[in-house]
C-alpha cells in the first residue's frame, strides 16, 4: 500500500525551484528503495533483529533511539489511564448491579452516555482548559467502555438461576457477588482487558498531541503530519505488538481461570 | 426507552433536513468573511457571532454538520458493503477461506484504529483541495472501519449456512450465487443494518479527532472536527460560551445515533 501511494518516493524538498537537476537527483538518490518486495522486507526483517528500525526523515534520528525515549512516557501514562478506567468502571458497575438502584443506574448511564459522544481530542482539549492532570484523560476514555461492558456482564451474571437461589437463601450481597457472579463474569472481563489497552493506545495519540506530553503518540502525530511514513509504520508496529502481547496476556489468564474452574 | 428512541430520530431528522437546506437557512457561506466583525458576539444577525476570520459561525455549523451527517453514513454503508462482502461469502463459504479471512482481520483489528488511520492518511497527499480532502477522510474511514463487523456477519452467515431452510434450498437445486443473494444476504440484512448504524457514530467521533489532530478535512471547508477545533482557543472560549455550541450539538447527534440503536443492538 505505500508503495502504491500517490507521491511514495518523492520528497517535498524536490520542489523546491533553486534546486538544480543534480541536487533533485541526489535527493532522489538518497530516497531510492529497492524495487523487489522480497529483497525489501528481507533486509527491513534483518535489520530489525539487530534493533535497527531505521532513520526518522522528518527529525533525522535512528527510530530505536526515539521510541527508546518516548515509548515509557507513553507506557506511563497508559498504565495509570488503565487502572483509573478500571478502578472507576468495575466499581462502579458492581455498585449499579448490587445496589439495583434506578437513580444510581440512570446517573451513570447518562454519565457514561456523554463520556462515550465526547471524541478523546475534545477530552483533552477541555481537561487543557480545566488545566486538569492530563495523565487522568485515558482513564476518562477507558472508563465508560468498562463501565458498560462490565455492568452488562455482571447483570446477566446476577439473573443466572444459581444466584436467584443464593440470593433466596439469604446470602449477603458481598458473598453473591465474590462466590457466584464474578466466577461466571471473569473470563469475559480478563478479555476485556487486552481490549481496553488497545483503546487507551488509541486515545493516547490525540491526548499526547494536544497537551504537549512527549510520548509515541505526539511522535505519531508528528510524523503524520511531515509524512513521515517509515517512522509511523515503525510505531504502529511497535503498537501493535504491545496491544496483542496485552490481548495474548489476557487469553491466556482467561483460559487458565476456565481450567481453574473446571 | 421507546419514546428516547422517538425523540432522537425526530431530532437527526430535524438537523438533517436543516443540514440539508443550509444554502437556504445559513445566512452567509461558510467562507464568507465579514472582514469588520471578527470575532463578534451572538447577533441577529450572527446568531452565534463569528469566528476569528469574521466567518458567520452558524453557516459553519450549519454545513459542518452537513459535511460530517451525510458522509459519516456513506463510510459506514461503503464499510457494511464490504464487511458483508467479506464475513459473509468467508462464513458461506467456511472451511480454508472462512479461516484464512478470518486470520486477515483478527490481523487487521490487532492494527490500533487511529495509528492505522493516521499511517494510512499520511500516505495520502496532506495538501489538496477541500473536497478531496473530505473524500479522502470519509472514504478511508469506510475502507478501513470494516473488519469489527466482517466478524458478526462471518458469524452470523455461518449460522446460516447451516440451518435448515438454506439445506432446503440446496436440496431444491439452488447453488452458488443464486443460493447468496436470495437466501443469505435477505437475512443478513437485520445484521448489516445494525452494523451500519453502529459505524456511524464511531466515523463520526473518529472524523472530529482527526479533524482536531489537523488531519481531516481542510480548510475553508468545515466539519465537526474543524469546528470543534476552535476550542483550542482556551481563552476565548471562557469569555465567549456560545462558541461550545458546536460541541453541544456534536454531544446530543452522537448520542441520538446511540439511542437510535436498541439495546439488543447496542455493541456489549
Amino acid at each position: 500500500m505505500v508503495r502504491l501511494a500517490p507521491g511514495f518516493g518523492v520528497d517535498e524538498e524536490e520542489l523546491d525551484s533553486r534546486l538544480s537537476k543534480e541536487s533533485i537527483q541526489a535527493l532522489r538518490a538518497s530516497h531510492a528503495y529497492d524495487d523487489r518486495l522480497g529483497v525489501f522486507y528481507l533486509d527491513y526483517l534483518n535489520r530489525m533483529a539487530h534493533g535497527d528500525l531505521g532513520n526518522s526523515r522528518t527529525l533525522d534520528r535512528p527510530v530505536s533511539q526515539l521510541v527508546a525515549e518516548r515509548l515509557p512516557e507513553t507506557l506511563k501514562s497508559v498504565g495509570l489511564g488503565l487502572a483509573l478506567g478500571w478502578s472507576l468502571g468495575f466499581l462502579l458497575a458492581v455498585a449499579v448491579v448490587m445496589s439495583r438502584a434506578w437513580y444510581l443506574d440512570l446517573l451513570s448511564s447518562l454519565l457514561v452516555g456523554v463520556l462515550l459522544c465526547l471524541p478523546a481530542a475534545v477530552l483533552a482539549l477541555l481537561f487543557v482548559l480545566a488545566q486538569a492532570p492530563v495523565r487522568l484523560l485515558l482513564g476518562l476514555v477507558v472508563f465508560p467502555k468498562i463501565f458498560r461492558y462490565s455492568r452488562n456482564l455482571l447483570a446477566r451474571s446476577s439473573s443466572l438461576p444459581h444466584v436467584l437461589t443464593a440470593r433466596a437463601k439469604g446470602l449477603g450481597n458481598m458473598r453473591v457477588l465474590l462466590w457466584h457472579i464474578l466466577p461466571t463474569a471473569t473470563p469475559q472481563l480478563l478479555a476485556l482487558a487486552g481490549v481496553s489497552a488497545s483503546v487507551a493506545f488509541t486515545a493516547a495519540i490525540p491526548m499526547e498531541a494536544l497537551c504537549d506530553i512527549p510520548g509515541i503518540g505526539q511522535l505519531a502525530w508528528k510524523a503524520a503530519l511531515g509524512r513521515d511514513v517509515a517512522l509511523l509504520i515503525n510505531l504502529t508496529m511497535i503498537v501493535t505488538l504491545v496491544t496483542l502481547v496485552a490481548n495474548s496476556a489476557s487469553d491466556f489468564m482467561g483460559k487458565s481461570f476456565r481450567v481453574s474452574e473446571a | 426507552m421507546k419514546w428516547a428512541r422517538i425523540a432522537a430520530i425526530v431530532f437527526l431528522l430535524t438537523v438533517s433536513a436543516a443540514c440539508l437546506l443550509a444554502d437556504f437557512v445559513a445566512p452567509a457561506s461558510y467562507a464568507h468573511q465579514f472582514r469588520d466583525l471578527p470575532d463578534a458576539p451572538p447577533s441577529r444577525q450572527h446568531l452565534l457571532g463569528t469566528d476569528d476570520l469574521g466567518r458567520d459561525r452558524f453557516s459553519r455549523v450549519l454545513y459542518g454538520t452537513r459535511v460530517s451527517l451525510l458522509l459519516a453514513p456513506a463510510a459506514a454503508l461503503l464499510s457494511s458493503l464490504l464487511a458483508a462482502f467479506i464475513g459473509g461469502i468467508a462464513g458461506f463459504a467456511g472451511g480454508w477461506l472462512e479461516r484464512c479471512v478470518m486470520a486477515g482481520t483478527d490481523l487487521f483489528l490487532s492494527l490500533p484504529w487511529l495509528f492505522l488511520l493516521i499511517t494510512v492518511r499520511a500516505l495520502m497527499p496532506l495538501n489538496v483541495s477541500p473536497i478531496i480532502s473530505v473524500v479522502i477522510t470519509f472514504a478511508l474511514l469506510g475502507c478501513l472501519g470494516w473488519a469489527g463487523a466482517a466478524r458478526v456477519i462471518c458469524a452470523d452467515a455461518r449460522a446460516l449456512a447451516r440451518s435448515d431452510f438454506i439445506l432446503l434450498a440446496r436440496a431444491s437445486g439452488s447453488s452458488g450465487f443464486r443460493l447468496l443473494w436470495r437466501h443469505l444476504v435477505p437475512n443478513l440484512k437485520p445484521v448489516l443494518y445494525a452494523q451500519f448504524w453502529i459505524s456511524v457514530p464511531v466515523f463520526i467521533l473518529t472524523e472530529a479527532n482527526l479533524g482536531i489532530l489537523g488531519l481531516g478535512v481542510a480548510e475553508p471547508l468545515p466539519s465537526w472536527g474543524s469546528l470543534l477545533r476552535e476550542l483550542e482557543s482556551f481563552s476565548t472560549v471562557t469569555g465567549q460560551p456560545w462558541q461550545l455550541v458546536p460541541l453541544i450539538l456534536f454531544i446530543v447527534v452522537v448520542s441520538s445515533f446511540h439511542l437510535v440503536l436498541t439495546k439488543e443492538e447496542l455493541p456489549a
